[in-house]
């Protein structure tokens, strides 16, 4: 694929802010998020995780008033920016969300759509959509489950296929950074565990950056942990950003000890 | 007690309507095979073929849809994914109060303006003043409303994870909207249309006031023709003897439009409880 | 714009996604745009028939009455009954001594008399609002040249006197008033008889019915009611009404000679025929007025020790009156503009009486609009024009009643 100017990150965020209406969501974030590695998003809940995670791909702008300050710089560019279109940034910098949601189609159709309508190309020594389909479903440890069924409804799946469902459907268009909003929480402590084996196989393709409130999961399965927690005016900051192994056993901050002590969360 | 009353409705038009059309069926210069097939109304040569009737009460409804449908899905989806707060508070009433306009006004508006105008446009030669178009169109008018309102719950029925998902895929808006929610609306979208052709079947004083009198049975819009319920106001509001076929015959088409009716409206809501939980 | 992604997989297809995406939106824009202009075409045509240009010619002019250089004001009320006698025949004159005598009736009356009477006015041509205001030279050309000794007037077929007037084959004279008359009887007999019978209904399958099968049957059956077209409500109105009950809706089964008809195609039968056709709608919006009522406010009422039906009467009613009472209003609304069943029921198509009583023969507004339309002669579209004004300023004022009250009680 593309290599990614701007040494090795995958994404720096400088300075980022982001306003619901006149309240403050998240406070001057700066961060460097690493290439090809999984990055886990912690904190207690309402610090502004998710604001910040969907901030990657322009996906707050979906909600009315909202508006956004600093710069997030994927493959050289501000993706705020204003000549830079946020359906385009969507398709490099893909989302799985906490509650399953595939489409009412098929699962073939599932997969096939996203990568349908973003140009996907077919023809002589090109993929056909059925090998891409299968090629997806296959990184998403879902293929052998579904190989026999692919015309039937994307939601006669179980919880945890569903969810495996939409990781494929997210991987189906080629983005370079997959972001996961709690992707297992919704799911039984099986499916979790396949959920979080996934992310370690995809990592060798993929950047992921994973938002949990589940400390355990950050600590089995990333290689960095951004701690992040709400300050006097509610607004969300980021605490302390570092190897996952130092978070854990050898955190800087107190605050950062306090939560992962489970003294407050 | 007096829900008992709303049963006794319905048996009711079922009793008497049925009465007097089994009186109609029952005289002999009538069959059944005759009513539904035959192509020829006219009472005093006791021709009593109901389809010149029925085919201009399709051809009105016909142009009534094609008006109705993309124009109310259209608005629909404005209204549904695209309209801000005040567009909607603009736009809402607007089609309340469209929906609220007597039919009769309607009737005024397909004479005064819809025929004239379809007359310059098409020349006066090939459009008759009474024709099946105008009343048509025109119905399609009035039909609006419903289909948008109708629509419009569909679509907003659709849970915004859907919408969302779509979004994170890297699709635009209009992707989302034409080719996500709509697909997915897809059971309370049919019930609607459903609904308006059962609103379009039944309407009456529009066609009554434009489309024309006497029965003839034609595939030009643009000549005048009788749908059935324009016949049962045309005769009615005549001198009618009762006992007579000519009462008897306006029974047997009043019982043809109910359950005409009644099946449709009973289709849509079939389809969209069989539909229903497609989305979890 | 962001640098192309090389990619042996994908194109890059973001312009072209994005202009369809645009043209999309242009055209679903312009539907509703459309659906916006439909009203607005809808209220100005009908504006456009009721005012405009119109050229009187009268028999007989003012001067050959009462010479020239002279006015119609320049006389007291005996001298002007005086004209009058002097100018009609004397059968005429008694009939209209008898209408309303000429002591009771005003000088300005007695002169309107004249006017009509004498003078007999007769509209030779008439223009539409539009043309009046884009050809108003032409028009006044055409009043020179052929018409030199009428009068040409802006005309406004929306009046005082249109709205007072009884119904009449004459286009000067003819107003709304029998068939406003007719409208309201029809839709107090049908307020009267299906609001306590819907209200009844409703309170009966939400606060008293069981889910069992029969109640459930009950239920679909009104919401099918609700969707059944009205003119099958007229049909159901004549076989029942009209003709089984004849004897009771033509009022001979009082024996009241006076006002009875000799069929059963009375304001009666029209009144009870709307009734049936609103009565889904008054229950079924009911219905949801009662429900939602919160629970807490019955559960409290059995606490203090109240029955069901006290609960009922004092508490879930009151509180969900203002559902009922926009249910009922709507479906006022719905009632007045039904032409179709009540022209199966028997409207009658020409009266110039007001309604006598429920046993009378009778007209309603949309019946008046639908027969004027449907003559051939223009004047006759203009005062169509002008009735349709008088109808829509009637729903109107009955939504905003209906906005009001429901505000008043939400508090």
């Amino acid at each position: 694929m593309t290599s990614i100017h701007d040494s090795d990150h995958a994404i720096f965020a400088d300075h980022l802010s982001v306003y619901y209406d006149k309240f403050r969501a998240i406070k001057d974030i700066s961060i460097e998020i690493f290439e090809k590695k999984v990055t886990a998003i912690i904190g207690p809940s309402g610090c502004g995780k998710s604001t910040m995670l969907r901030a990657f791909n322009r996906m707050n702008e979906l909600l009315p008033a909202t508006h956004t300050e600093g710069s997030v710089r994927f493959m050289g560019q501000d993706i705020y920016a204003a000549d830079v279109d946020p359906v385009e940034v969507r398709k490099h910098i893909g989302m799985v969300f906490q509650k399953p949601n595939p489409f009412p189609k098929s699962i073939y159709e599932n997969v096939a759509w996203g990568a349908r309508i973003n140009g996907f190309k077919t023809g002589l020594e090109r993929l056909s959509m059925d090998e891409w389909v299968e090629l997806c479903l296959t990184k998403a440890a879902l293929w052998d489950e579904v190989k026999d069924k692919l015309h039937k409804s994307g939601l006669s799946l179980s919880g945890g296929q569903q969810q495996r469902l939409c990781i494929a459907r997210a991987i189906a268009i080629q983005p370079q950074i997959i972001l996961m909003d709690e992707p297992a929480s919704a799911l039984d402590p099986i499916a979790t565990l396949k959920i979080e084996e996934l992310m370690r196989d995809l990592v060798q393709e993929y950047t992921i950056i994973v938002v949990t409130h589940n400390m355990q999961q950050a600590a089995r399965v990333s290689d960095f942990t951004a701690f992040m927690n709400m300050d006097e005016d509610r607004a969300g900051v980021l605490v302390e950003y570092d190897k996952t192994e130092t978070i854990f056993t050898n955190p800087h901050d107190p605050r950062t000890e306090a939560y992962i002590t489970g003294r407050f969360g | 007690m007096c829900a008992a009353f709303s049963i006794l409705i319905t048996f009711g038009i079922i009793y008497e309507i049925g009465k007097e059309a089994l009186l109609f069926f029952g005289s002999p210069e009538v069959n059944i095979r005759e009513f539904l097939f035959g192509t020829r109304w006219q009472p005093q040569a006791a021709d009593f073929g109901i389809l010149p009737l029925l085919n201009a009460t399709l051809t009105t409804t016909l142009f009534a849809m094609i008006v109705a449908l993309p124009l109310g899905l259209g608005v629909a989806i404005y209204l549904s994914e695209y309209a801000t707060k005040r567009i909607r508070n603009l736009l809402k009433p607007v089609l309340e109060i469209l929906a609220g306009i007597p039919t009769v006004v309607y009737g005024f508006f397909a004479l005064t303006f819809m025929t004239p105008l379809l007359r310059s446009i098409f020349g006066t030669d090939v459009v008759n003043i009474y024709n099946t178009a105008s009343a048509g169109l025109v119905m399609g008018i009035l039909i609006l409303p419903l289909v948008a309102s109708m629509c419009e719950d569909a679509l907003s029925a659709v849970p915004y994870n859907l919408r969302e998902a779509s979004y994170g895929l890297g699709a635009t808006k209009i992707e989302t909207a034409l080719k996500i929610v709509v697909p997915a609306a897809i059971s309370g979208l049919a019930s609607a249309v459903i609904l308006a052709l059962s609103r379009a079947v039944g309407e009456t004083m529009i066609v009554a006031m434009a489309a024309g009198a006497g029965a003839k049975l034609t595939f030009n819009p643009f000549e005048s023709a009788e749908t059935m319920t324009g016949h049962i106001v045309r005769i009615s509001g005549g001198d009618l003897s009762y006992d007579s076929i000519d009462y008897n015959s306006l029974f047997a088409i009043a019982i043809t439009l109910f359950f005409l009716t009644l099946l449709l409206n009973i289709a849509s809501q079939k389809i969209v409880k069989k539909f229903r939980r497609r989305y979890e | 714009m962001k640098a192309p992604q090389f990619s042996p997989y994908f194109e890059n297809n973001l312009k072209g996604r994005q202009r369809l995406g645009g043209v999309w939106m242009n055209i679903i824009r312009a539907m509703t745009l459309m659906s916006v202009l439909f009203l607005a075409v809808l209220l100005l045509t009908v504006i456009n028939q009721t005012f405009g240009y119109v050229i009187i010619e009268t028999e007989l002019s003012p001067e050959e009455i009462i010479g020239e250089n002279r006015t119609f004001s320049d006389f007291n009320k005996l001298e002007l009954i005086a004209i009058l006698q002097e100018n009609i025949s004397k059968g005429r004159f008694s009939t209209l001594e008898r209408e309303k005598s000429m002591r009771e009736r005003s000088r300005d009356e007695v002169s309107d008399l004249i006017y009509l009477e004498v003078l007999q006015p007769k509209i030779v041509e008439t223009w539409k609002l539009w043309d009046s205001i884009t050809h108003a030279d032409e028009i006044r050309q055409e009043h020179a040249t052929n018409y030199p000794k009428a009068m040409l007037i802006f005309k406004s077929w929306l009046s005082s006197d249109f709205i007072r007037s009884a119904q009449s084959s004459k286009p000067t004279e003819a107003g709304v008033r029998t068939a406003l008359l007719g409208s309201i009887w029809s839709i107090l007999v049908t307020i009267v008889v299906a609001f306590p019978l819907g209200v009844g209904a409703a309170t009966y399958l939400e606060e008293y019915a069981i889910d069992n099968r029969l109640n459930r049957i009950i239920q679909t059956n009104i919401n099918n009611l609700a969707g059944v077209p009205s003119i099958i409500y007229g049909m159901l109105g004549l076989a029942i009404f009209v003709r089984a009950l004849s004897a009771l809706t033509s009022g001979q089964i009082f024996g009241d000679s006076l006002t009875t008809s000799d069929n059963g195609r009375t304001l009666l039968s029209a009144g009870l025929t709307l009734a049936l056709l609103v009565l889904p709608i008054i229950i079924i919006n009911t219905q949801e007025a009662i429900r939602a009522v919160p629970d807490s406010l019955r559960q409290a009422s059995y606490g203090l020790g109240a029955t069901k039906l006290q609960t009922i009467w004092h508490h879930v009613l009151p509180n969900a009156l203002p559902g009922i009472l926009t249910g009922t209003i709507l479906a006022i609304s719905r009632a007045i503009g039904e032409t179709a069943p009540l022209v199966v029921v028997g409207a009658a198509t020409y009266i110039t009486f007001d309604p006598k009583g429920l046993f009378s023969k009778f007209t309603t507004l949309p019946i008046q609009i639908y027969q004027w339309s449907s003559r051939p002669q223009v004047e006759f579209q203009h005062l169509a024009g002008a009735a349709i004004l008088v109808l829509l300023t009637l729903l109107l004022t009955l939504n905003r009643i209906a906005i009001l009250l429901r505000n008043r009680f939400k508090n």
